[in-house]
């Protein structure tokens, strides 16, 4: 029992210990700062979760997110405001089921030279990447795979097409 | 019966037309010409008894023109058809303006053929060249193409190209069902011949110094992975399947190493591999997307794609690593560089306001010069004689692949009976 509460006091001042980290280390804008405070906060949760979870909370993050791509501007791997509540969907989803592995499949449009669109997409899919193991999911459960612009989600030119092709895939 | 005769005429039509698709050639269409081409008679090579499946001519004809440095006569301006020096009269040459005149003709030996040709110098009213060459009926192309190298070499005084072959990649369907290919084929688009097929991606293939091998990228195994494929026998081994990129491999002048872009550290970094050892050395280590790497000819320098300057750019790099130096300054894009065969020029693809071009950069004077002109030209590959330049573009909204002259006077497109065609290679000289 000790050694329970003891864990949990480690946990907690690890979890402390993360925040302290991406606030100093990567974060320059408000908005860094903002999601490294939101990040500790789901982690804990996940430590909790896994040493049982209320019935309400295992009930609400039994459903597997619906929504899987996450669209990118031009030129950016930064992950836009609006898909922020999806990809904490998924990350809550991963952390109460550990057993579940993704892949991020990274996509660029088709502009450009094959091989540094591979890098392009994997620098978008090690973002998300990145947004789902500060939400606490253990980089264990997560693959990045870039196909650069080699499976495009739309044919043909100009920029309806290529908006589509700029994308993550969260893959189970 | 007229009607009948009109459906088996169109039966036909439609059998060679099919045939001609399984064959899958690609045919080079001509589209800017050169102006400064020389004029060059080649005759009908004449049938001694013998009717070869090959139209010889033509094929020394079309080789030479695709050089970008020849204009061929058209077939109504040949004044004769001569067979022989024999009977050759200068004059008449010299009046439809033809600088220099091919004659052959083909003749039955054993199980071949024996195939006779001569150039001649119409102004110098001279035999330059002639030869006797046998060949098989299944070696015709590749005997002519031979014929055309030794008219080029005798006229421009550089070695000829046209037996050299190239790889190139295949798409066809829409994501999810993408079926890809890899091919290689004669320099001319003919012979394709499929050695690889996957309903994953293959991209970035790469002929090694003897021209035995190919270096690719497949996710066939649902990962990049860096494979090495023997032409001959098909066999292959899997070099590398690192976590992360496993990309763009490039054979040393030596053949015995590959530089590749591995990001298994967290980004994109060039690695040089010993084939042999499989031993890895790291040469950047920037948290930029390093990639594209292409040795120089004399093996001492790696030309390579960085963006650690905020947009990519051409960097060179000592073999062993260190010293990188900017080389591209021309514009907010460049990438995909590689050494021409002289070490003169470097070839890149570069983005302008009007898209994307494949360029030359003089490496002494640093002058750039844009060789093509759509708006989405990429993955320039140089012939080993560096006069010609195949590169991925775009027909309608198809893939398909260009050529273009090395000083940027003469462009053709090639287009394929169906399907995207895109990262073209161009081998050594094999022969």
């Amino acid at each position: 029992m000790q050694f329970s509460s003891y864990a949990k006091t480690l946990a907690a001042a690890l979890s402390l210990a993360v925040v302290a980290g991406c606030s100093s280390g990567g974060g320059t804008q408000d908005g860094d700062q903002q999601n490294a405070g939101m990040n500790s906060g789901s982690s804990t949760q996940g430590m909790s979760s896994s040493s049982g979870a209320t019935g309400q909370n295992a009930g609400q993050q039994a459903q597997m997110p619906s929504e899987n791509r996450v669209y990118f501007d031009f030129d950016s791997d930064s992950i836009r405001p609006q898909y922020e509540s999806m990809l904490n969907q998924h990350a809550q989803y991963l952390q109460r089921n550990s057993s579940t592995n993704i892949v991020l499949e990274g996509h660029t449009d088709p502009r450009g030279t094959r091989e540094y669109n591979l890098g392009l997409g994997e620098r978008r899919a090690n973002a998300v990447r990145q947004y789902l193991t500060i939400q606490g999911v253990p980089a264990s459960q997560i693959e990045v795979v870039s196909y650069g612009e080699e499976r495009r989600a739309a044919s043909g030119n100009g920029e309806q097409a290529y908006s589509q092709d700029r994308r993550v895939v969260i893959d189970y | 019966m007229k009607k009948l005769m009109a459906l088996a005429g169109f039966m036909m039509l439609m059998m060679a037309s099919l045939m001609a698709q399984a064959a899958g050639d690609l045919t080079i269409e001509i589209t800017r010409g050169n102006d400064n081409a020389i004029p060059i008679a080649v005759v009908p090579f004449r049938g001694e008894g013998v009717s070869p499946s090959e139209d010889i001519g033509k094929i020394i004809a079309d080789d030479l023109e695709h050089s970008g440095q020849f204009a061929p006569l058209a077939p109504q301006d040949l004044i004769s058809r001569p067979a022989s020096g024999d009977n050759i009269n200068y004059s008449d040459w010299r009046r439809v303006r033809a600088n220099y005149l091919v004659v052959g003709r083909v003749e039955s030996s054993g199980n071949g053929y024996k195939i006779s040709y001569e150039l001649h110098d119409i102004a110098g009213q001279r035999r330059e060249l002639g030869e006797v060459v046998t060949s098989s009926e299944d070696q015709l192309r590749s005997r002519s193409h031979y014929i055309a190298d030794q008219i080029f070499e005798e006229i421009t005084g550089i070695r000829g190209a046209f037996q050299t072959r190239i790889a190139y990649v295949t798409a066809n369907g829409v994501d999810p069902n993408i079926s890809y290919a890899l091919y290689v084929a004669d320099q001319d688009g003919h012979r394709p011949q499929q050695i690889l097929s996957s309903d994953q991606p293959i991209l970035s293939p790469a002929w090694s110094p003897d021209g035995q091998k190919l270096a690719y990228v497949s996710f066939e195994s649902g990962r990049p992975a860096i494979y090495v494929q023997q032409l001959s026998s098909g066999r292959r081994v899997q070099l590398t399947s690192f976590r992360g990129i496993n990309g763009a491999p490039a054979w040393s002048p030596d053949g015995r190493k590959l530089a590749m872009s591995l990001s298994k550290d967290g980004n994109p970094e060039i690695y040089v591999m010993d084939v042999a050892s499989r031993s890895l050395t790291r040469l950047t280590n920037t948290s930029a997307i390093n990639t594209e790497p292409d040795w120089s000819p004399d093996g001492r320098s790696l030309l390579f794609t960085s963006d650690r300057s905020g947009q990519p750019q051409l960097y060179q790099m000592d073999a062993s690593g260190g010293n990188a130096k900017r080389m591209t300054f021309t514009g907010n894009y460049n990438a995909g560089g590689l050494y021409g065969p002289d070490n003169k020029f470097i070839f890149m693809t570069t983005r302008t306001d009007r898209g994307f071009q494949v360029a030359r950069q003089d490496l002494s004077s640093g002058r750039v010069t844009t060789l093509t002109n759509t708006y989405q030209d990429e993955a320039p590959a140089v012939a080993p004689n560096g006069t010609m330049v195949i590169y991925a573009t775009q027909q309608g909204a198809r893939g398909v692949l260009g050529a273009v002259s090395a000083d940027g006077r003469a462009s053709f497109l090639i287009p394929a009976p169906n399907g995207e065609v895109r990262e073209p290679s161009w081998s050594p000289f094999l022969d």
